[in-house]
């Protein structure tokens, strides 16, 4: 009893001090500094919310930065940035939770799941981004071995590509495991004396990349464009027998490079029907890769993602005012 | 797992008994002797066949069946009942206490998305909070701690995590203390409970994550159950702990006095056991905040969101800046619980220096200090925002940035060339051991190992555990993820077993090695991923130096306890008879220490395993490979879900043969003799 007696002196104090706390902030309530701003400086934005989608790459990150600064900034919307990879983002459309995927490379299956089959997607049209998927080395090795960016070479030096991870064959390094690749089919399709080793992510490719031209080491390795890492390291790109069209229909059996990509954005269903000026917008969206590079690199270089969609949003009013009329 | 509370007793000098029996313990040599035989045999005659490999883009008509989760709640999500009156609802109360806690502390949805309470209210009520709950010191450590987000530029994304921590931990006492009463009041509720513990501990989350965002969305809500999921097993585990072990004869003397089960709960039970409580709920907030990086996946706002970020462009010093974060908030919880959970300890109230009297009103006169700095914060701005002009983040970004650029242009050829070695010489051969030889012969020589080890249930479990694999179809991956974990857990053991002797030996060591152990558990592994890619490249070394980090404190806290508890009169008592230091630890301190050596690689492994997945993103490849890309493409989740559960197979069948291993062979034999306990 004694014991039950102390608990409750001690709680007694905690109670009076939380009641006090409650009075108090209800006395101040309605005198906060937040919410008298908020009245002074609320404008009027017919805009509402916008949850924008940020993917996993740099690429993206400028993308969704000049949308979203342009929608905030130009037509008083409230940005939500998500950051969150691509199939999650997919299924936001699906809940509500996503209106905007600022950059999509493909992905035939969830547009397939999610435009086609649920209906709670649409296509925004493309972004004017060229995408290409390949095979890269670093610029060291296409200089001193002019013909390896040849696909038909590549068994010749395989031995030099050989890692304690490929066991014994050549290593040919893939990126996250959520990029498009066709690549272990590839490698049995061409007759290729190499190993699919994954390195898991963006961030470790392009640190091995990264290493590789620093040390002069063989690297062979999955990369892409647009990217803002090949303006730091200009890799090049291996050519595998050219693309035809239907020639990558049966994952299986590819035995040609990959197509280019028309990277496009999407908008889930109801953001379009709400007829939100930021739905248009996101449709009017284009820009260029060295747009996108711009933006991009300086993102890498420290900017903040707003600071660096600001500078480019100076500097191409143009083009920002075609996307608004 | 479970053991790390059963077993925890101080080791005690196990009497030798007057005639020992040999037979048992050489039959066990001769067994695992036999099964290594056979396994090196299968190896070089059968090498290569009936391997189950599968190509990481290849499925098994399972995986395409599980594939169909995803449709199915797509469909389901709008009219099944089980939607409509348990996950729906469940969702819109975690999210509106998430909510509360957000626009108290970090942003509110209105006006200039300043929290209720700004950051000077902040720091003065979480201090005055520790105060209460704790001691001067702890407020103290909490004041300057909040002050120093601030200074780093990162209070908002702070306040995030603290609030979404502080959401998960509620729900997980909520969820977890009643049944971890119930655990410790009837023991069938704890032998049913014990292996779903055991799986939501080792079931890896970014198996869940992506289920969990489908059924519960995007955004905080998810984020805190997945957070619930990992942390409430330790709450409910040392609740059901605490409550079992109060003596019996105290149990005795309550139930003579007549009191009923509910009357015994309350005035007895949970009282005693509010120590042990309160330690689990200091191990499920460290629990919850080891979540923050992986529920950032999945847009929960908060520093894990900067780490991510930063890793997308190899921003180290960002990510090292709020890692550091992190781990300071990490601190503060720990330490401000273990206050309180001193403070709950039965007369504890004696030894106080200052009366109740005093402390009383110290408590009132800061309270009214900090409602003051809370009404300053609403009302103020400069109160309310965290100034940006004081801001030391930038400057520490950019040292951590350039001193690791350094050692990556300084070290990594010599740091690749040490990889080499260690690959080709060690994990080549030993990781073509387990893939190389057919699944038959090893299925047999793991459960001869666990016969030797255990007897013949364990030997049963084990075999069951390998056959779900192989119905799993991902024989191959486990081996590979099985031979990184075994290397692993061998360099953490003996980096246990060489700072936990130097810690339990130097009451100095244990001071100064503590805080670096605790930053090494609680700093999240994507911060140092990042420069160890440098130094090492993407390979299945880098992921189990990651492994090593997260695990190696655990293996040298408890080998350091085990070491410590030895009771000092005995070796004293060897020091006086001549012994070296040396002698000291090989003959007597290592001994003695035997059973907690075991617990400590039991632990070291399963800790080791819990970093599999993280340790696919650096290159691992495995199952945790298959995990990861499960959660990214939607066509491979099937098979990331089967990759999960292979894991969490993998874990129990690693964990009954340690566990088989760590119980002396002696002390079985002699069970018979001595009395149920």
């Amino acid at each position: 009893m004694k014991k039950a007696g102390l608990l409750l002196k001690r709680t007694v104090p905690a109670v009076a001090g939380a009641a006090a706390a409650a009075l108090l902030l209800a006395g101040c309530g309605g005198a906060s500094v937040n919410q008298v701003a908020a009245a002074t400086g609320a404008a009027g934005a017919p805009c509402g919310t916008v949850n924008v989608a940020l993917n996993a790459w740099v690429g993206y990150t400028a993308n969704a930065a000049v949308y979203s600064y342009v929608a905030k900034n130009k037509l008083g919307c409230t940005v939500v940035q998500k950051d969150l990879n691509e199939q999650i983002s997919w299924q936001g459309f699906a809940s509500g939770e996503v209106d905007v995927v600022m950059e999509n490379w493909g992905h035939e299956d969830l547009a397939k799941q999610y435009i086609t089959e649920q209906k709670v997607a649409v296509d925004a049209g493309p972004t004017g981004n060229e995408g290409h998927i390949g095979w890269y080395v670093p610029p060291w090795m296409a200089e001193k071995y002019p013909d390896i960016t040849d696909s038909k070479n590549l068994n010749k030096y395989a031995s030099m590509f050989a890692t304690s991870e490929s066991g014994g064959k050549g290593q040919l390094l893939d990126g996250d495991p959520a990029f498009v690749t066709n690549d272990e089919a590839l490698v049995k399709n061409v007759n290729l004396d190499y190993k699919v080793v994954f390195a898991g992510s963006e961030a470790a490719l392009i640190q091995s990349f990264r290493t590789a031209e620093q040390n002069k080491t063989p690297l062979l390795g999955y990369f892409y464009e647009p990217q803002w890492f090949l303006s730091e390291v200009p890799l090049k790109k291996v050519n595998l027998p050219k693309w035809t069209e239907g020639c990558d229909s049966e994952p299986e059996k590819v035995a040609c490079d990959y197509p280019t990509y028309t990277l496009n954005k999407v908008i889930s269903k109801k953001f379009d029907d709400s007829g939100s000026p930021a739905a248009k917008l996101a449709k009017a969206f284009k820009w260029t890769n060295k747009d996108q590079n711009a933006v991009a690199t300086d993102i890498q270089g420290g900017m903040t993602p707003e600071a660096a969609a600001k500078k480019w949003v100076d500097a191409n009013q143009q083009v920002v005012d075609s996307w608004l009329n | 797992m479970s053991t790390l509370v059963r077993d925890r007793a101080t080791a005690q000098p196990t009497p030798i008994p007057a005639r020992e029996p040999r037979r048992r313990p050489s039959r066990r040599t001769i067994l695992l002797g036999g099964a290594a035989v056979v396994w090196i045999l299968g190896f070089l005659v059968l090498h290569g066949t009936s391997t189950l490999a599968l190509p990481a883009s290849e499925l098994t008509d399972l995986h395409r069946s599980l594939n169909q989760f995803n449709a199915w709640v797509a469909a389901n999500r709008a009219d099944n009942p089980v939607f409509l009156y348990v996950f729906t609802p469940l969702r819109a109360a975690v999210d509106a206490v998430a909510s509360l806690f957000i626009a108290t502390f970090a942003a509110s949805s209105t006006g200039l998305r300043l929290p209720e309470i700004g950051w000077l209210g902040t720091v003065g009520l979480l201090g005055w909070i520790a105060f209460a709950i704790g001691n001067a010191r702890v407020a103290l450590l909490t004041v300057a701690v909040f002050v120093f987000f601030g200074l780093q530029g990162l209070f908002l994304e702070a306040t995030y995590t603290f609030a979404l921590v502080l959401t998960a931990v509620l729900l997980t006492l909520v969820v977890g203390i009643p049944l971890g009463v119930a655990a410790g009041v009837y023991g069938r509720v704890a032998k049913a409970i014990t292996p779903v513990l055991d799986f939501m501990q080792t079931l890896p989350t970014f198996v869940y994550l992506a289920p969990l965002a489908l059924v519960f969305l995007i955004g905080p809500a998810s984020a805190v159950i997945a957070t619930v999921i990992y942390a409430a097993p330790p709450v409910i585990r040392l609740t059901a702990h605490g409550i079992r072990c109060i003596p019996e004869n105290t149990r005795e003397a309550s139930d003579s006095l007549g009191t009923t089960g509910l009357q015994r709960l309350v005035t007895l039970q949970l009282p005693m056991a509010r120590r042990t409580i309160v330690m689990g709920i200091n191990q499920g907030t460290m629990a919850a905040l080891s979540m923050v990086t992986i529920a950032a996946l999945i847009a929960a706002p908060g520093l894990g969101q900067v780490v991510v970020r930063a890793l997308q462009s190899l921003d180290v010093g960002t990510a090292v800046n709020a890692g550091l974060s992190i781990v300071l908030l990490a601190i503060v919880l720990d330490r401000v619980t273990t206050a309180a959970s001193r403070r709950a300890e039965p007369g504890a109230a004696r030894n106080r220096r200052v009366s109740r009297r005093t402390r009383y009103i110290l408590l009132g006169v800061t309270l009214v200090l900090a409602l003051a700095m809370v009404q300053f914060s609403r009302t103020l701005l400069w109160a309310a925002a965290f100034p940006k002009d004081l801001n030391i983040g930038p400057a520490i970004v950019q040292a951590v940035g350039s001193a690791s650029q350094w050692m990556q242009a300084n070290l990594s050829l010599f740091t690749v060339s040490f990889r080499e070695a260690v690959t080709t010489g060690i994990l080549n051969p030993f990781q073509s051991l387990l893939t190389d030889t057919p699944f038959y012969v090893l299925v047999v020589v793991i459960a001869t190992a666990a016969y030797a080890l255990g007897g013949w249930k364990v030997a049963a479990l084990t075999a069951a555990c390998l056959g779900v694999i192989i119905y799993l179809g991902l024989w191959s991956d486990s081996m590979v993820t099985l031979a990184g974990t075994l290397v692993a857990t061998t360099v953490v053991m003996v980096l246990g077993v060489v700072f936990g002797v130097a810690m339990g030996r130097s009451e100095r060591v244990d001071q100064i090695m503590r805080p670096m152990l605790d930053a090494g558990q609680t700093m999240p592994a994507f911060v140092y991923l990042v420069p160890f890619l440098g130094l090492f490249g993407a390979t299945r070394f880098t992921a189990i130096i990651a492994g090593i980090i997260y695990a190696a404190p655990v293996a040298i806290k408890i080998t350091a306890d085990g070491i410590a508890a030895i009771s000092p009169t005995v070796v004293e008592a060897a020091v006086a008879s001549g012994s070296t230091p040396w002698q000291v630890i090989t003959k007597v301190q290592l001994p003695m220490a035997r059973q907690t050596l075991a617990l400590a690689a039991n632990q070291g492994l399963i800790y080791v395993l819990a970093m599999v997945v993280v340790g696919a993103l650096v290159g691992a490849g495995g199952l945790g490979y298959d995990v990861v890309a499960g959660f990214v493409q939607s066509a491979l989740f099937g098979k990331g879900l089967a990759a999960g559960l292979a894991i969490v197979f993998l874990g129990i069948l690693l964990d009954r043969m340690t566990q088989a291993a760590a119980a002396t062979p002696v002390r079985k034999i002699h069970s018979p003799k001595t009395p149920a306990a």
